[in-house]
């Protein structure tokens, strides 16, 4: 197996082994990537330089702490130094460009890190690029993308997913062996669902927002793509916990994740929420989740169906309640301190109107637009409050469900991943590919994607839902799952190159 | 509620400071109406007695104590901007001349 396609946890043992340098692993990403990048187009920017130089730097430190007792104790405190990893590019990360996926951005360098970044960083994770990603997380497929859509590995007529739609092809493809992805309805775990690898949205304030591109700031949570659950869990650990930067940021110990894994599901009890199981989803998707719940169930795990009635609701109360947030968070992109500036207006309000016109997207105006109409003076009761309101009984019947069960199951995605440029002309049929995400984002809680086969040659996955604060939980179910069912038993490759034609004139 | 207007659209526009074509107009009327039409069916829902939620954590506000502290440097800031001046952000004229 090619080392850009094995997983952070084999690769960190190799690294403390010593069997293998950070510079050969970050040298097999960027391999891979000048294999198959120019078609799949999972980065907006690449940093080879930088991303080597990180590598030679654990590199020495390792084999600096190799001649004393260092090196253990270095290679348990830091587990994932040396691991490649991919950037959503909405992570503010200094000096290498931070475009938000938007033209809007195209010229921007962030004077900071995001705290992520900061504890990637800080972890000894190699950052390999900024990879692209829905105009400002606002899409579900990355075809808005300011630049190009990106491709999803399984098949490159199809999309990835969005809005991580670069995080999670870059993992499934091997060019990168981690992503950091953010998820505001469904951006991390609907992409994963679509690219065959694990996502993770967790609970609302538990990894810190500072230095995030702010689209629906209630909903927002960074997260971690990666091959497995275990890998998944290792990266959370990193990302987790308290940061005074963010005011909605919890403060608690952060577990350990890694330990949560192992052990049985024997009388779990695992909820079946009807609404998910409608006949909108594609029979497909939804025998394969099914063989999934029948894996868990003779695991031991014991299947309830329970109702969340309000989920045909969750998804308009959120296409009001997030364009509301975007249209305030976005008036910050005025032209004057950053950002592109339209050229030649009188004064400053044409200015604005002209610099944001000019340089947003179809996708963004209609959620600018749609937001703002949300909360004008008039409308504010009607929309937004409105909406509010249904907030509330979302969550209230995730609360019900819960007091039932413990974990609920669920698709990640109504369908496989769809065609380029079928839905993208269509805004509520691209809106409707979120309808099993978006409730957890409006309950603030926790989930993971994980695969759970392929139907037609395409990737489908399966959902599991916690209370707030039980990643263990969740984390610890998935690996159960992922390990008696194996669920995928490949990956996808590039076509090999064509070999150079031997001149014919030579050997005969 | 749902259809908008035409008029309404250019209302929302100069709100959010876009400045959109024709086209666009035509485009999101439609489209913001065929979305807005979809949204009515929040108004099936009895919420008299529901509390509206807006952060579904319970937050405490959160202080810090009021100390100086360097900024990150004015020159790396102004780089970012498509025009400055003196170590100033430049901008269009903003009053009108007498």
């Amino acid at each position: 197996m090619k080392l850009c396609e094995m997983t952070a946890y084999e690769l960190s043992a190799a690294l403390a082994e010593r069997r293998v340098s950070a510079v050969e692993v970050v040298k097999a990403v960027f391999e891979r990537i000048d294999a198959w990048e120019e078609e799949l187009r999972c980065y907006i920017t690449l940093d080879r330089e930088g991303a080597l130089a990180a590598a030679r730097e654990v590199d020495a430190e390792r084999a600096k702490g190799a001649k004393g007792t260092k090196g253990a104790k270095e290679a348990n405190s830091r587990p994932l130094a040396g691991i490649p990893v991919a950037v959503k590019d909405n992570l503010s990360t200094r000096g290498l460009p931070t475009t938000c996926g938007s033209r809007h951005l195209q010229h921007y360098i962030p004077p900071y890190d995001a705290t992520v970044i900061e504890k990637i960083r800080a972890a000894g994770m190699i950052v390999i690029g900024k990879t692209n990603m829905d105009e400002f997380a606002m899409g579900s497929s990355t075809e808005t993308s300011g630049f190009y859509p990106t491709r999803n590995p399984w098949d490159t007529a199809r999309i990835p997913g969005g809005s991580s739609g670069g995080s999670a092809a870059a993992v499934a493809a091997g060019e990168a062996v981690l992503a950091l992805g953010s998820d505001t309805g469904g951006s991390i775990r609907q992409p994963a669902a679509f690219c065959g690898v694990v996502g993770l949205k967790p609970t609302y304030g538990l990894v810190s927002r500072y230095g995030l591109g702010a689209y629906g700031s209630s909903f927002d949570q960074v997260g971690p793509l990666a091959r497995d659950v275990r890998d998944t869990a290792m990266l959370l650990q990193v990302l987790a916990g308290y940061d005074p930067l963010d005011s909605t940021s919890i403060h608690r110990e952060v577990p350990d994740y890694l330990a949560a894994l192992g052990g049985d599901v024997r009388g779990l009890v695992v909820g079946l929420p009807q609404e998910y199981f409608s006949p909108g989803i594609d029979s497909g998707v939804r025998a394969a989740v099914l063989a999934a719940v029948k894996v868990l169930e003779e695991g031991g795990a014991i299947i309830k169906e329970v109702s969340l009635p309000h989920t045909e609701y969750a998804l308009a109360a959120f296409y009001l309640i997030a364009p509301s947030e975007c249209s305030s968070n976005l008036a910050r992109f005025d032209g004057i301190r950053y950002g592109y500036r339209a050229a030649g207006a009188p004064d400053t309000v044409t200015m604005f109107c002209r610099s944001r016109a000019e340089s947003f997207g179809p996708e963004v105006k209609r959620r600018i637009m749609l937001g703002t109409y949300a909360l004008s003076s008039g409308y504010y009761d009607a929309y937004y409050l409105k909406a509010q309101r249904v907030r509330t009984l979302v969550k209230q019947d995730f609360d019900k469900a819960f007091a039932e069960c413990q974990v609920l199951v669920t698709p990640t995605t109504p369908t496989t991943a769809f065609r380029l440029g079928e839905k993208i002309n269509d805004p509520l049929a691209m809106y409707m590919t979120d309808i099993c995400t978006i409730p957890v984002n409006m309950a603030a809680l926790p989930a993971i994607s994980v695969p759970c086969g392929l139907v037609g040659g395409l990737p489908v996955g399966l959902q599991l839902i916690a209370p707030v604060l039980q990643e263990e939980l969740l984390l610890r179910t998935a690996y159960y799952y992922e390990q008696a069912a194996a669920p995928l038993s490949h990956c996808p490759k590039p076509e090999p190159k064509p070999e150079p034609k031997p001149s014919s004139e030579v050997s005969k | 509620m749902g259809a908008i207007t035409r008029r309404q659209v250019e209302h929302v526009a100069r709100l959010a400071r876009l400045e959109l074509t024709e086209e666009e107009i035509d485009l999101f009327t439609t489209q913001l109406g065929d979305i807005l039409k979809w949204v009515d069916k929040l108004q099936e829902l009895d919420t008299t007695d529901v509390e509206p939620t807006a952060h579904t954590i319970p937050l405490r506000n959160v202080m810090r104590k009021d100390e100086v502290k360097p900024s990150w440097p004015k020159e790396e800031i102004l780089k970012n901007a498509s025009d400055e001046h003196n170590g100033f952000f430049r901008v269009p004229r903003i009053l009108e001349e007498e």
